[in-house]
């Protein structure tokens, strides 16, 4: 607190001092209370029910695809209600911040806020979404017992909680950059920005984007290498195509991530000039580097949601995927295309006319595989059999939203119109139009599709249609003002408006995130109702939807080394072909199962990261240098460990299948 | 999957499931390798940098009041050295002679260590001279993209020493022949790094 | 009176989006802008072209091939037809073949290095005049104007002639913004250290909404400017107001001018060094700092043989020389 710390406090904690812990502002204040207090009564009800060591050897060191898979989801819903929470402050922050009213966020944290809303929704929510559904569906549609790097996967995963960790505390220690998402020099140089925001939003990046990196590898390896027998790339489920597209992108993709916020990070720290003004540094390498990563990221975050609607297309319609190879060639497209667009997000930086026509050309390149996806989802449903339960009612609805989320992205890849719409709110309104029409939607289409697999019980429907529509009707309340806003030439990240006429369409736009928030509660409302009401939801068959690949042939949930046997695939839809063709579940000649053994290594690594982030954000040196090195010692450690894995013996998989057997034949309890 | 398997596979449609287990073939090569490929983008990154920012010297010094060519070619030549070692290495692995081949990786390591050690004397040379990082940009991203060079190096010895011990106590067995392989790859992958290091900055910089 | 209220109910939006709101993108009062929108609307129309049938077909289809009307020509196996996958490939490539046709010709006529001219506009009334220069600077937080053919300065306020095109040198002086004026022209960056160039034209007097749109910090939001077209008359009257203001802006001045601040007010400057604006660009304002451009040509003198001269344009965004 003092100015003249001695230099032992100094070496002991860097720069973090009391004052860094924002008590003085009422918000975050609160915030804090209700965190805590919510925090304290989750861990106080854990201890209470003594659930820590059945968490830590079930779950936290768990191998297991599935079970990581569901804390992936995990932490995307409890990260979301963050990220919700920041959008409910900017959208009230700008419906009454009019004229001599400057509303209740000064710049300081209003600043602090969009960015966080960002970086979060995209990093910590979008990501783990994919990532979650991901590993839980890919292994078993591909009939395989697990990844192919099932510690690995462990550690993925608590790195990137690790990040979100880093990003969490920012609230209440310190503050958070004040740049936007992407951290765009000068603003996150040095001297626009001395305090620690930017350092916690490099290390939290940084330290989620080794999870992803290596998740990334994991699942391109476990796709290529461990499909079962039968399974040509030309037969892999419409899912796991998109998961192979949505995973080569991140292997491509986010080690220039990487780079790019290391060298911002060495601006930051070792005085470099690769992004300074002075001194022959460059900003616009960082624009360059950094759109050449994100233009990658958003087809990394919606091609995994198209591999989820061709699958709960061609389920609720009862049909085979319409133009499956269609389909295939349109995903890769989009992926190799995805690539050379990178431009289009700065158009006015003063390109040249022929490469704003490339860029632009690209662009609008991409936009005939995403309609071939549309028609061939359409002409699944022609002739077909429609049942519209909630997963098939987010997909409708992805359908509308998305096609004219479509078509505004289109309008901005018009270069002459990009430089009146570029960094408008119109473009606000386009990315919210297809990332919550298009990932949030498939996210929910997924949720409702696989939870009966993951849990053995659906999900309430009454509950999904409500947060179905307050969804569907609060993203268009929330977000055609934005359209409007945009066309009117009202450009994003203000805090404060001097226009009046504006102020009726900010105020439909709250109004819009108040019915989404309503559609979140729903869904909570929904999760709590379904866990009720299990027994009366309960699905016995494994298969609740007339599934058509191989995930809905085991029992729900499935064991833990999903297939007694390795299944033989001789066709797409592998599960509808061997329902057809009688498949009899095999009753005798069970054979021991080799499976990894779970390991705390992961947690503790995350935890060591998360240390060494710490110490970086605070310029706590010998923290860094102590987590770095535990770091190193407990990878070497691990290394030395050859007994990684054991087997389920032939008996156990005799039980477990045998009881299986035995609901299959009981009269179903639920109509 | 072996093709075998598949073959049969496609011939009896009746059969929906192995009743012999299926050994996928260990994917931690492929996995090995798509790193590198990751890894590629990183420098590709700094490479990139560098050529946009690798004249801006700001005044300041240049390639050619900077770079000592003669120490460079004793750089290289360690590192190549190494190169070859460790293929050594690998040839004595595929022999099963657990001792040669712990001698020929200690001989990679020690050559390895010795580039380390003079791109750390260099580097404190040109501090010294007033020509850090911090002096340009071109500066900068010169000494980020050799820097990283450097560090991957670094990690490859630690590897190296972690595995010797492994080998030394456990053998050659087949988790330690796929480590092998792996850090072999890693270890081939920065000589390569290391030729587009040598011709794009140090060659270039100097003749330009 | 019932229908009367449902009347009522239904114009309601209609009316809040005409009347209700100023949709500045659609009603521009410059040229350029005015193709740039003209462009918008086209790309919508044509777009509509295949989205219109699609979302009907997705109504239809959805609502024709429902499980509980059992659709009698149900047939779960059927998952290609050669024709349908020509057409949906097909169709969307139609669109974009012309949207891409359109895209190029208008980005290279509506590039904002090329100058405006009657030729390229020939409704807007353009005068073949020498185009008026002048030179932006975006500070924190605000915009300054210098006009290098009158002499003068301004601060977040920029006058010209009605039919006159203008010719902008963008800069900036430590962050990156992007100057914008809806009504008249497209945006562009503004970066330290580098020169971008927009032309434009204002085709009725007026005072037109100007402001940075790209997030430079906390004083952004308030970094609006006011772009008055005027008639001739009027734009010489302005010119002598801004003469008869007194001051000038020097290195002194400008240092004081370039420290922080928000929503700075109007002011004017009758005088300024003439070498200001190059030296911001050249970021070697204050004395003792090193021009970029001698930086450069050291470097370039040093690097290479004499008489070759490598470092130049980078694209079009001119590096300072």
């Amino acid at each position: 607190m003092t100015p003249h710390r001695s230099a032992w406090l100094h070496f002991l904690l860097g720069r973090l001092t009391l004052s860094a812990i924002p008590y003085d502002n009422p918000i975050i204040l609160w915030t804090f209370v209700v965190v805590a207090t919510l925090g304290a009564a989750v861990l106080g009800a854990i201890t209470y029910h003594r659930l820590w060591g059945y968490l830590w050897r079930e779950w936290f060191t768990s191998i297991d695809h599935k079970r990581i898979g569901i804390m992936y989801l995990v932490l995307a819903i409890v990260m979301l209600l963050r990220g919700f929470a920041d959008a409910v402050m900017m959208r009230t922050q700008q419906a009454i911040a009019f004229g001599s009213h400057l509303g209740y966020l000064p710049p300081h944290h209003y600043d602090q806020i969009f960015t966080a809303h960002g970086s979060i929704m995209i990093f910590f929510v979008a990501m783990p979404l994919i990532v979650g559904l991901m590993n839980y569906v890919m292994p078993m549609q591909i009939g395989a017992r697990d990844v192919a790097f099932p510690f690995l996967n462990n550690f993925s995963f608590w790195m990137t909680v690790a990040g979100a960790v880093l990003f969490m505390l920012s609230l209440f220690i310190g503050d958070f950059a004040r740049t936007g998402w992407l951290g765009y020099p000068p603003v996150s140089e040095l001297r626009q920005s001395p305090g620690v925001g930017v350092d916690y939003y490099i290390w939290g990046l940084q330290i989620a984007g080794v999870g992803t990196l290596l998740s990334g590898i994991n699942m391109v390896v476990t796709i290529l290498k461990m499909r079962a027998p039968g399974m040509t790339l030309m037969r892999m489920p419409v899912f796991t195509w998109a998961a192979l597209c949505s995973n080569a992108l991140i292997v491509a993709a986010f080690p220039i991530l990487t780079a790019a916020l290391a060298l911002l990070a060495l601006d930051r720290y070792a005085g470099t000039h690769f992004f300074t003004s002075s001194l022959g540094g460059n900003v616009m390498m960082y624009i360059n580097l950094i759109w050449i990563w994100g233009h990658p990221e958003v087809y990394i975050l919606i091609l995994p949601m198209f591999g989820v609607y061709s699958e709960v297309v061609a389920t609720f319609s009862g049909k085979r995927l319409f133009g499956y190879s269609s389909m295939v060639y349109a995903t890769v497209a989009i992926m190799i295309l995805s690539y050379l667009v990178w431009l289009h997000h700065f158009f006015t930086m003063g390109s040249g006319a022929d490469v704003n026509s490339f860029f632009a050309l690209t662009t609008m390149i991409i936009s005939i595989p995403t309609g071939v996806k549309i028609f061939n989802w359409l002409f699944t449903m022609y002739r077909g059999r429609v049942r519209y339960d909630v997963p098939m009612l987010w997909t409708i609805g992805f359908l509308f939203t998305f096609t004219i989320g479509g078509m505004t992205g289109v309008m901005l890849s018009v270069a002459p119109a990009d430089f009146m719409l570029h960094n408008s709110l119109f473009v606000v309104a386009h990315f919210h139009n297809v990332i919550i029409g298009g990932v949030v939607f498939g996210a929910f289409a997924a949720i409702n599709y696989w939870f009966p697999k993951a849990f053995g019980f659906r999900l309430d429907p009454f509950w999904g249609k409500v947060s179905f529509w307050f969804w569907l009707v609060g993203y268009w309340v929330a977000f055609t003002p934005l359209y409007v806003l945009g066309l009117m030439g009202v450009t994003r990240r203000l805090s404060h408006f001097t226009d009046p006429r504006l102020q009726i369409w900010f105020q439909i736009a709250a109004v819009g995130s108040g019915l989404i928030f309503l559609g979140i509660l729903a869904f909570l409302v929904q999760i709590y109702v379904s866990i009720r009401r299990r027994e009366a939801l309960r699905d016995a068959t494994g298969d609740p939807w007339n599934g058509r690949t191989l995930e809905w042939s085991t029992s729900s949930p499935p064991p833990a080394y999903n297939f007694a046997f390795t299944p033989l695939v001789h066709d797409r839809d592998a599960w509808t072909d061997m329902k057809r063709r009688g498949f009899v579940r095999p009753t005798s000649g069970f054979r021991p199962i080799h499976m990894p053994k779970n390991t705390s290594a992961g947690v503790v690594l995350g935890a060591l990261s998360l240390c060494c982030g710490f110490g970086l954000v605070w310029h706590i040196a010998w923290l860094a240098v102590a987590a770095f090195v535990g770091i190193v010692a407990v990878a070497i450690a691990n290394s030395f460990d050859y007994h990684r894995d054991h087997h389920i013996p032939a008996e156990e998989v005799d039980r477990v299948e045998r009881e299986y057997r035995r609901r299959l034949a009981a009269p179903a309890s639920t109509p | 999957m072996s093709t075998t398997t598949h073959d049969s596979v496609t011939r009896d449609a009746t059969q929906f499931y192995c009743t012999e287990e299926p050994h996928p073939e260990n994917g931690t090569l492929l996995g090995f390798w798509i790193y590198l490929m990751s890894d590629c983008f990183i420098f590709a990154s700094l490479f990139a940098c560098y050529a946009v920012l690798g004249t801006r010297y700001a005044a300041g010094p240049s390639p050619r009041d900077l770079f000592d060519l003669p120490m460079l070619a004793l750089n290289t030549a360690l590192l190549l050295l190494s190169s070859v070692t460790f293929g050594f290495a690998m040839l004595e692995m595929a022999r099963d002679r657990r001792g040669p081949t712990l001698a020929w990786l200690a001989v990679a390591g020690a050559f390895a260590a010795g580039f380390v050690a003079l791109e750390i004397h260099e580097f404190a040379r040109m501090i010294a001279a007033g020509a850090g990082p911090d002096r340009s940009a071109f500066l900068s991203s010169f000494f980020t993209l050799v820097g990283t060079h450097g560090l991957h190096v670094t990690v490859g010895i630690v590897w190296l020493v972690t595995l010797m011990t492994q080998i030394a106590r456990h053998g050659l067995n087949e988790t330690n022949r796929r480590r092998l392989n792996c850090l072999s790859m890693f270890w081939h992958f920065l000589d390569l790094i290391w030729v587009g290091v040598f011709s794009f900055v140090y060659l270039v910089g100097v003749l330009r | 009176m019932r229908s009367k209220f449902l009347r009522n109910l239904l114009a309601a939006p209609l009316a809040l989006s005409l009347g209700g709101c100023h949709l500045v993108l659609l009603h521009s009062a410059g040229a350029v802008a005015a193709r740039q929108s003209g462009l918008m609307i086209a790309s919508v129309f044509l777009m509509l072209l295949i989205i219109v049938p699609v979302l009907i077909a997705i109504a239809v289809i959805a609502w024709r091939y429902r499980a509980s009307a059992n659709p009698p020509d149900y047939d779960p196996d059927w998952e290609h037809s050669s024709t349908l996958e020509l057409l949906v490939w097909a169709a969307p490539l139609m669109i974009i073949i012309a949207l891409g046709a359109m895209t190029w010709i208008g980005t290279h006529q509506l590039d904002p290095y090329r100058p405006v001219d009657h030729a390229d506009y020939p409704r807007s009334v353009i005068a073949n005049v020498k185009p008026l220069r002048i030179d932006v600077v975006s500070l924190e937080w605000k915009w300054l104007f210098l006009y290098p053919d009158y002499g003068i300065a301004t601060v977040n306020q920029v006058a010209a002639p009605v039919g006159v095109p203008i010719r902008f040198h963008l800069t900036a002086a430590t962050m990156m913004d992007s100057f914008f004026v809806p009504a008249i022209a497209g945006q562009i960056y503004t970066m330290p250290g580098m020169q971008t160039v927009l032309h434009a034209v204002v085709d009725r007097p007026g005072s037109y909404r100007g402001f940075s749109a790209n997030y430079s910090g906390s004083g952004f939001t308030d970094m609006r400017f006011r772009m008055l077209g005027m008639s001739a008359g009027d734009f010489a009257r302005w010119v002598a107001q801004v003469k008869a203001a007194g001051g000038d802006l020097n290195r002194e001045t400008y240092a004081r001018l370039a420290l922080p601040s928000r929503a700075e007010p109007v002011h004017y400057y009758a005088t300024f060094s003439p070498d200001l604006y190059s030296r911001i660009l050249d970021r070697c304002v204050q004395p003792g700092e090193t021009c970029m451009s001698r930086m450069m040509a050291r470097d370039a003198g040093r690097a290479t043989p004499a008489g070759r001269h490598p470092a130049g344009r980078h694209g079009r965004t001119e590096t300072n020389l």
